[in-house]
């Protein structure tokens, strides 16, 4: 029964790992960026939907959806202002630009909202309990777990059918070859920058309502957990950031209640080697052969 | 390779540009009316005004401000001028923002507010020969061998020993759990301490759960773990913003066992969106209420609300205790504004062991020449919301 | 006339060494006459640290062409391995230089050793998978650096993993007049503190010789030809892994020595200052100073590193205002348009355009 809680708390934790890794990968897979900044983004859908819930009195379904505007616009901003002059440079010098974007939003973050933790009402509360309540699984847990599904489902949908997202892969693949085939190059980058902050802001709701804390370094380092389940599963991959995030979260659990809480993050971290020793492009990546 | 000299170069003169024009103003600064150093004192607080820990920094600063102020309107013939730099908790911009105090002529440091920043800035105070006293350093690294160095809180050992010596009184049968940050000097300092006289006063320590920075956000493994060890007690010597997480997520697993904490978890009930009903019946060792009814708490609060829109935490109030308690010594020890740092110091150093002052943190506060405060750390447990004696 | 006769390679490398002794001349004159303020003179010690710092990532970066996000890894181990040994050794070597110095090279070492047990299995990875495995093991080693509990006392060294959570420093049984060195989280506490700006300079030198002769040795051509193409470099018979193992260990080594003199300059010291965050840093000070361009680094470092705190008058503006700067640095040297609306706007520039 508590290997059962400690899985659910694993696949809970994961399910936010993946969904901000599906918005790191789509990122990276079509601007082949680093954005860095992701992370910061869910700190903000995180803080707009606090607003809205807790000083507006709007109902929970707005906020997300103000929230999912917000980052939404802020991440197009940011793409056209930070990234967009940098499409020639080396991509290390878009790295730091990224950095410094995130930089930017935890200390605008500070100044708007003050350091001051907030707590998070969740979206949703309560738990299901089962087996005459031995185990407990929160509501938020199993909302995470399906929109979760629901998201890679909808993006591998879209990014196989729909035109745009057609234009999306032929850039990742090429984009020089893209360009010449009609594809407006700057609008599929931006538009995968709006999708992509979009699904931060989702994650940054989910990610509050779990661990309910509202501070302006929330989305850092699960930016960075969210990063690793990226590379974990192969970076650019829908389904490998699904299946990286998923199993971060599993194995992050279990070695916090197995192992050593001391350790939790080396396991991780060490697992991740491992894998990347045997399969170098990640679980589901693609290896690309280097050409001569 | 020219045009990237050129870039570079430009860039370099940028940044010295940013660097020159820094030079002059500092917005920081509460005035008196007279700034001149030659009739007020100058005094500094230094600690995380940005980053993750700027609640901290900002509360010390915020309380440093109001003591300031009190003092600079009253009819004392000491009058202070403070300014407060931030360090982001890390040792060495706590040590330059130090730097930067001293060349802006301070006297006397109420700082740094964090244990780590604190121990790197104090071996330099000690070298230097600058009065230190910091507000809320608990650690007995920062005071050890060093004469100048003094504390307004409690140290780490003094907690744990006392939150042990609670336990061993009022609920000798208690099966005890502790989830504490492994990361943090902090809180593995109350850890140690209180496990080594845990042990002596023969608790069950039945379940010790860690976490870091990096994995403070889901405590449920931990809650799981104390649980099926069949804990009674969690004993939790953290900061409120983990705690309250902690609390939030037990009451989701449906989980009550009593939550006991110590000064870090001041704090937890003024916590913007926190429902206070999860706080029910959590003990802590604390210091300071924002509740308490005596008039100069209640003065305190009040003017910290007005100017800074905040209730003010334990750390705020120890800030504001700081002050007061560098102008008691000052009195004691006869200083005058024209004295170098230097002379203050070793004025001051030998007068602190003959002070008692009257705080927000405690009334009858006095120090051992080690640096540490005695004063009686308080247990209260929270009902209705508020601070009430068990 | 013999100047001009020297390879441009070798030119520039004079230049540079010759700017460093001239700014340390300039900046122990200005000191010793007090033209220096105190908070210019605290950072003299951590700016020397991060040239070195930035110096050596710049040969794992921009001179072997691999991506590191855990430089600070390598400072961490060398940092906390010259906080033991030198205050283990206090008694043995009176001399605090000497002391420092063998503490330095103690730091180099033992971050050399760790650098061969990390970039054995990592450097058989490619770009960004690689760059995700060395934060990786940055983490690690800030985790296992927290567990870590080392005191010394007249038996010699004691040390300890507190692996469980349950372990404190007086499991380590020191005898009374022991000293707690390392105390977990609480990191180093009570550290006699040796760093000298003297010492500094001399690790920048030791490090822009060490970084220059390898970039232009028989071994650095190697290196860069494997950066450029590591499938022709191989064809003609380069050995992949000797030369990569090769440039990551010697930057680790370099790292670890500053990781040292940067530990000795204070008394406090915890393994959560060499975070990710820091890594970021010093990436962030070869990339503005340029890709494999060594004195582009050092430049950068010193002036990274002052910036935030002559933004101090910015107050709680001022990290806003550090990421501002960066942002806009960022974008002004490496965007063509801008740049030629920047050139544009000084008369000299232009004709400098024509002739390069």
């Amino acid at each position: 029964m508590e290997f059962l809680s400690y899985l659910i708390s694993g696949i809970s934790l994961g399910s936010v790992y993946a969904i901000i890794a599906l918005g790191y990968t789509m990122v990276y897979g079509i601007a082949k960026m680093l954005n860095f900044a992701h992370g910061d983004i869910i700190m903000v859908g995180g803080y707009i939907s606090f607003c809205a819930m807790n000083y507006l009195g709007l109902p929970s379904i707005v906020g997300i959806i103000l929230a999912m505007l917000v980052c939404t616009v802020l991440g197009v901003v940011i793409e056209g202002l930070a990234y967009k002059p940098l499409r020639a440079a080396p991509s290390l010098a878009v790295l730091i630009t990224a950095i410094g974007v995130s930089y930017f939003l935890q200390n605008a973050a500070l100044l708007v909202w003050s350091a001051a933790p907030k707590v998070y009402t969740p979206i949703i509360s309560g738990s299901l309990s089962l087996f005459g309540g031995a185990l407990k699984i929160p509501y938020v847990s199993i909302l995470t777990v399906v929109v979760c599904l629901v998201i890679m489902v909808a993006l591998t949908a879209f990014t196989n059918m729909s035109k745009m997202g057609k234009a999306m892969r032929a850039c990742s693949e090429d984009k020089g070859a893209a360009q010449l085939m009609g594809i407006n190059v700057n609008a599929t980058i931006s538009m995968t920058f709006a999708i992509g902050s979009a699904l931060a802001a989702i994650a940054g709701v989910l990610l509050c309502s779990s661990y309910p804390t509202l501070m302006p370094t929330t989305g850092s380092m699960p930016g960075i957990k969210a990063f690793t389940a990226a590379v974990f599963g192969g970076i650019g991959s829908i389904p490998g950031a699904f299946l990286g995030g998923l199993l971060l979260g599993i194995i992050e659990a279990m070695a916090k209640a197995y192992i050593s809480t001391n350790l939790a993050n080396s396991i991780v971290f060490a697992v991740l080697i491992v894998v990347l020793l045997v399969k170098p492009a990640g679980l589901l990546g693609r290896y690309v052969p280097e050409k001569v | 390779m020219k045009k990237k000299l050129l870039s570079l170069v430009m860039a370099a003169a940028m940044v010295l540009g940013l660097a020159a024009c820094g030079s002059s103003a500092d917005t920081t600064d509460t005035g008196s009316d007279d700034s001149a150093s030659g009739t007020t004192f100058k005094i500094g607080t230094i600690g995380p005004l940005t980053g993750e820990n700027a609640i901290y920094g900002l509360a010390v600063a915020n309380g440093a401000k109001i003591a300031v102020e009190e003092i600079n309107a009253s009819d004392s013939s000491i009058k202070f001028e403070l300014q407060s730099q931030d360090d982001v908790a890390d040792g060495e911009t706590s040590v330059n923002a130090y730097n930067k105090l001293m060349d802006w002529g301070m006297q006397l440091l109420v700082g740094p507010t964090t244990t780590g920043a604190a121990q790197a800035v104090s071996a330099v105070t000690n070298t230097d020969r600058t009065f230190m006293l910091t507000p809320s350093a608990s650690s007995t690294d920062v005071i050890d061998g060093k004469d100048n160095v003094f504390q307004v809180c409690f140290t780490d050992p003094n907690q744990g020993t006392g939150s042990a010596d609670y336990m061993a009184e009022n609920m000798p049968d208690a099966k005890i759990a502790i989830i504490y940050r492994n990361d943090d000097a902090y809180s593995q300092g109350i850890h140690d301490t209180f496990v080594t006289e845990a042990a002596a006063k023969g608790l069950n320590v039945v379940y010790e759960g860690t976490f870091t920075k990096d994995t403070a956000t889901d405590f449920s493994v931990q809650l799981t773990g104390a649980q099926s060890a069949g804990a009674d007690l969690v004993f939790l010597p953290i900061y409120y913003q983990p705690a309250s997480v902690i609390l939030n997520q037990a009451n989701a697993m449906g989980y009550a066992p009593t939550f006991f904490g110590v000064d870090g978890m001041d704090g937890i009930l003024t916590m913007e969106g926190f429902d206070t009903s999860l706080a029910e019946g959590v003990m802590l060792l604390t210091p300071f209420s924002a509740d308490a009814q005596d008039e100069r708490t209640q003065n305190f609060v009040k003017s910290y609300q007005e100017e800074f829109d905040d209730t003010p935490n334990q750390f705020a109030a120890d800030a504001y205790d700081a002050v007061y308690i560098l102008k008691a010594a000052l009195e004691a020890a006869e200083c005058t504004p024209d004295m170098s740092s230097t002379d203050i110091c070793e004025a001051v150093v030998a007068v602190m062991p003959t002070l008692s002052v009257d705080g927000l943190t405690g009334a009858g506060m006095t120090w051992d020449a080690s640096g540490a405060v005695s004063k009686e750390p308080m247990a209260v447990v929270i009902e209705n919301g508020t601070y009430v004696l068990p | 006339m013999k100047i001009r006769s020297m390879k441009r390679s070798t030119r520039t490398n004079l230049i540079t060494y010759l700017g460093v002794i001239i700014a340390f001349a300039a900046t122990v004159i200005l000191r010793d006459s007090g033209g220096l303020s105190r908070s210019l003179t605290g950072q003299l010690v951590p700016i020397c640290c991060y040239m070195s710092m930035a110096v050596s990532l710049n040969l794992t970066v921009g001179i072997l062409g691999e991506l590191s996000l855990g430089h600070a890894g390598f400072m961490s181990v060398g940092a906390f391995s010259g906080v033991i040994a030198a205050m283990s050794l206090q008694s043995a070597i009176p001399s605090d230089a000497l002391r420092l110095a063998v503490a330095m090279l103690v730091g180099a070492a033992v971050a050399a050793v760790a650098g061969v047990v990390i970039g054995t299995p990592v450097l058989r990875l490619r770009g960004d998978y690689l760059a995700i495995v060395t934060l990786a093991f940055g983490e690690i080693i800030k985790e296992l650096v927290n567990c870590l509990l080392v005191g010394w006392d007249s038996r010699g060294l004691h040390v300890a993993l507190n692996l469980t959570g349950d372990k404190s420093i007086a499991d380590l049984g020191l005898e009374t007049e022991g000293i707690a060195i390392i105390k977990g989280a609480q990191g180093a506490t009570s550290t006699a503190t040796i760093s000298t700006f003297t010492a500094g300079f001399v690790l920048v030198l030791i490090t822009l010789f060490v970084v220059l002769n390898l970039k232009d040795s028989r071994a650095g051509r190697a290196i860069m030809a494997l950066r450029d193409n590591s499938i022709a470099a191989e064809s003609v018979g380069l050995n992949l892994t000797k030369y990569k193992l090769m440039a990551f260990v010697t930057s680790a080594a370099l790292a670890g020595a500053a990781g040292a003199l940067y530990g000795l300059n204070f008394s406090s010291l915890q393994a959560s200052k060499f975070d990710f965050n820091t890594s970021i840093l010093i990436l962030v000070f070869v990339v503005l100073g340029g890709l494999g361009n060594i004195w582009g680094s050092l430049i950068a470092a010193a002036a990274l590193t002052i910036l935030p705190e002559a933004l101090r008058q910015f107050s709680d503006y001022r990290m806003l205002v550090y990421a501002i700067v960066l942002i806009l640095v960022m974008l002004l040297t490496n965007n063509p348009t801008l740049r030629s609306v920047l050139s544009r706007l000084r008369p000299g520039a232009s004709k400098e355009k024509e002739a390069a």
